[in-house]
């Protein structure tokens, strides 16, 4: 396959090269030039040229940028800004590779958007996970603190803005930006009822900005060559470049930076050299793993925002996950659920719940004691979970699980058929009778047992009294 | 300490079939008159509070710096965090109970996270998870390896891969499971090669020029040249 273009790069230009993570080095490179230009304009220009970028927000939600600024309420009191480093949707780590390797961009970026928001207090909450890349910021945040670029009156500017590296302890809700704010605010990671929105009521109750680590980093980008010239960059609703993590079942995994609107196909296929020789594309998460997967049918739509929602799926975090035809789709469902379920934080009933049971009722697919009918329950549950919770991490779930059993249907339907065959359910007795022993009392009690006794330990399992059934009929 | 074990804890040692003390105030911020901390750990939670227009936005930094002294949230550990900044230990141990990297027993200080979510999982990560779990029996100083298998660490580009004390390596075979335990066993650098931070960005047009695989090779070398 050709070498597809280049795509303009805007944030890993020679992200290689040594010692970029020191001021010294990123200086020399231009570094805090943008922050300069940015503190000789008024707050409202800076935030003009955000507005005039059409940056979309890179954390999942791909919400405009700059209209989030301008949410903010005007006036003087404390405002807060609070830059969303708890990465961990599954299949990205875009904003690892930046963290590590240029923390100053990201310091700067943050600087200036504080300055455009009016914000003086400002944190990074990165996943505790992230120890090498916090220390990083750590490091370079000493510095920049040294050389005046974070702390009283900046560059002589009058805004002051404090800054901390705070570290999450290991929690996938801590990314959900209410979530994180009571993370932060050294709570359990429990969201918040939306609204009052952060932008109102956020962090200590304060007027707050949440932006993703990508986002922050592309600002000082947008201020160097303006707004305007960063909008001619992608598409019309999907401006700028993005980076996208691919892996899985691909030849060379890893961070690119692309065009946004440029074919999945080049991304999976040009970029990432796509499946290994002899396999097929089966599906692929076009956003991480929250995302409706897609079909090798869908390689050629353009990968950007609006595209990849009218195809019934979203560009998310652009963590592009693989799989291969190599892997059975329950093996991929069962994968997907089981971390939602462990991570889901309990408060609401329908995502504690409902990952709990579609756990359950995939493990029953696997054992050979479900049948066919139970597809219908499982679509039903998730399509119970969409909307019902205070955040999106049971959606999250509930999306690409629902278009899993939307989109291969048939291979469920017969990894049912053949594990049941395998159980010896479905014998001379034949499936009619087998149909029965699932719906009615006349299973056998152990099991049951046996079933109960081998399920780990999920929130909220319970040991099962013999007899008791809890079938969907 | 066996799965079986960490069945029957809760949290912080209290076993789920011996009664709450119902006598006992449970809203008691310890009396510090009563309770010793030690200087270092109070000096470095004071220093965190510091940082928060909150001071109770401490709680996790205060719980890790605790966790690192103690080997893991004990009661005593999360009775000196509370003694310092001014909260109740059950508000501590909520905390703590919510957060995977808190432990709430005594797992050991040295822990091996494998990643076996799906992108880990579609390159084998399963079956590495099982290596270094049936490898890792024998302990450090007496005290258990913590081998769990984790969620994603978003490393997915060295899949499969494992975070060594906060260290990422990979991609990992089950064969380099023998070195890697020796290495932690030893305090050495876990598999210097396969470490994350050596790699380049995979993007081909990235970088401009050839650049070396990491600065962390350049130091060392400095470091040797200074020495």
């Amino acid at each position: 396959m050709a070498a597809p273009a280049a795509s303009p790069m805007l944030l890993f230009t020679d992200i290689d090269e040594p010692g970029l993570c020191t001021l010294e080095v990123y200086e020399r490179r231009g570094g805090y030039e943008s922050l300069r230009k940015a503190l000789a304009m008024t707050p409202e220009e800076v935030l003009d040229q955000l507005k005039a970028s059409g940056l979309r927000g890179r954390g999942g939600a791909g919400f405009a940028m700059g209209t989030k600024v301008s949410f903010l309420p005007k006036g003087s009191m404390d405002k807060y800004l609070v830059c969303n480093a708890d990465e961990s949707e599954p299949g990205t780590f875009k904003d690892r590779e930046l963290m590590q390797k240029t923390p100053h961009m990201l310091i700067e970026g943050i600087v200036i958007a504080s300055y455009a928001a009016g914000a003086n207090c400002s944190f990074i909450y990165i996943r505790g996970e992230y120890v090498e890349q916090a220390d990083a910021l750590d490091a370079a945040l000493h510095e920049a603190r040294e050389a005046g670029y974070v702390g009283e009156d900046i560059l002589g500017s009058g805004h002051s803005l404090s800054l901390v590296v705070h570290r999450g302890a290991g929690a996938y809700i801590c990314g959900e930006e209410t979530g994180l704010l009571d993370s932060l605010e050294g709570k359990r990671g429990n969201p918040r009822l939306k609204p009052p929105f952060p932008a109102n009521q956020g962090l200590y109750q304060g007027p707050t900005l949440i932006n993703n680590v990508e986002t922050l980093s592309t600002v000082p980008a947008i201020i160097r060559i303006s707004g305007e010239e960063y909008a001619k960059l992608g598409v019309e609703t999907s401006t700028g470049t993005k980076l996208v993590s691919v892996s899985g079942h691909v030849q060379r995994p890893g961070n690119y930076e692309i065009e946004l609107g440029i074919p999945s196909r080049e991304i999976i296929y040009g970029l990432a050299g796509g499946p290994p020789e002899g396999r097929k594309v089966k599906c692929w998460f076009p956003g991480g793993s929250s995302s409706p997967v897609l079909t090798a049918d869908d390689l050629d739509i353009p990968y950007d925002f609006n595209s990849l929602a009218a195809a019934k799926s979203m560009l998310g975090s652009g963590a592009v996950i693989v799989v291969d035809d190599s892997t059975p789709i329950l093996d991929v469902a069962l994968k997907v659920a089981k971390f939602y379920r462990h991570e889901s934080c309990g408060k609401c009933t329908p995502c504690r719940e409902g990952t709990n049971w579609t756990v359950k009722m995939l493990e029953r697919i696997a054992s050979g004691e479900a049948t066919p009918m139970d597809l219908e329950i499982m679509a039903s549950v998730q399509e119970h979970i969409i909307g019902n919770c205070l955040c999106v991490l049971g959606d999250a779930m509930a999306m690409p699980i629902g278009s899993m059993i939307a989109k291969f249907r048939d291979e469920f339907e017969e990894h049912i058929e053949a594990a049941r065959m395998a159980r010896g359910l479905n014998g001379s007795a034949g499936s009619d009778a087998a149909l029965a022993a699932q719906g009615a009392f006349d299973e056998a009690p152990e099991t049951h047992l046996a079933h109960h006794g081998t399920g780990d330990q999920a929130p909220g399992a319970h040991e099962g009294a013999p007899g008791t059934h809890r079938g969907g009929a | 300490m066996s799965p079986a074990h960490r069945d029957q804890t809760v949290a912080h040692g209290l076993r789920w079939d011996r009664a709450a003390d119902l006598e006992k105030d449970p809203a008691e911020v310890p009396d510090p008159e009563r309770v010793e901390v030690p200087q270092a750990l109070r000096e470095e939670i004071e220093a965190h509070m510091a940082n928060y227009p909150d001071s109770r936005s401490a709680a996790l930094p205060a719980l890790e710096a605790a966790q690192r002294l103690h080997g893991w949230c004990s009661p005593e550990a999360i009775e000196q965090v509370a003694c310092v900044m001014r909260v109740t230990p059950a508000y501590l141990e909520s905390v703590a109970s919510f957060y995977d990297m808190l432990e709430t027993a005594p797992v050991g200080r040295h822990s091996v996270y494998v990643c076996t979510n799906i992108s880990c999982s579609l390159r084998g990560a399963d079956e590495l998870y099982e290596t270094v779990r049936d490898a890792a029996t024998e302990g450090i100083d007496g005290e258990p390896i913590n081998v769990r298998s984790f969620e994603c660490l978003g490393a997915c580009d060295i899949a499969p891969m494992a975070s060594v004390d906060g260290v990422y390596v990979g991609p990992l075979t089950p064969e380099d499971v023998p070195q890697l335990l020796e290495d932690l066993r030893a305090g050495r650098p876990v598999l210097p090669e396969k470490q994350l931070v050596r790699r380049l960005v995979a993007d081909p047009h990235a970088n401009t020029r050839e650049f070396p695989r990491h600065p962390a090779d350049e130091t060392a070398r400095a470091d040797e040249g200074g020495d």
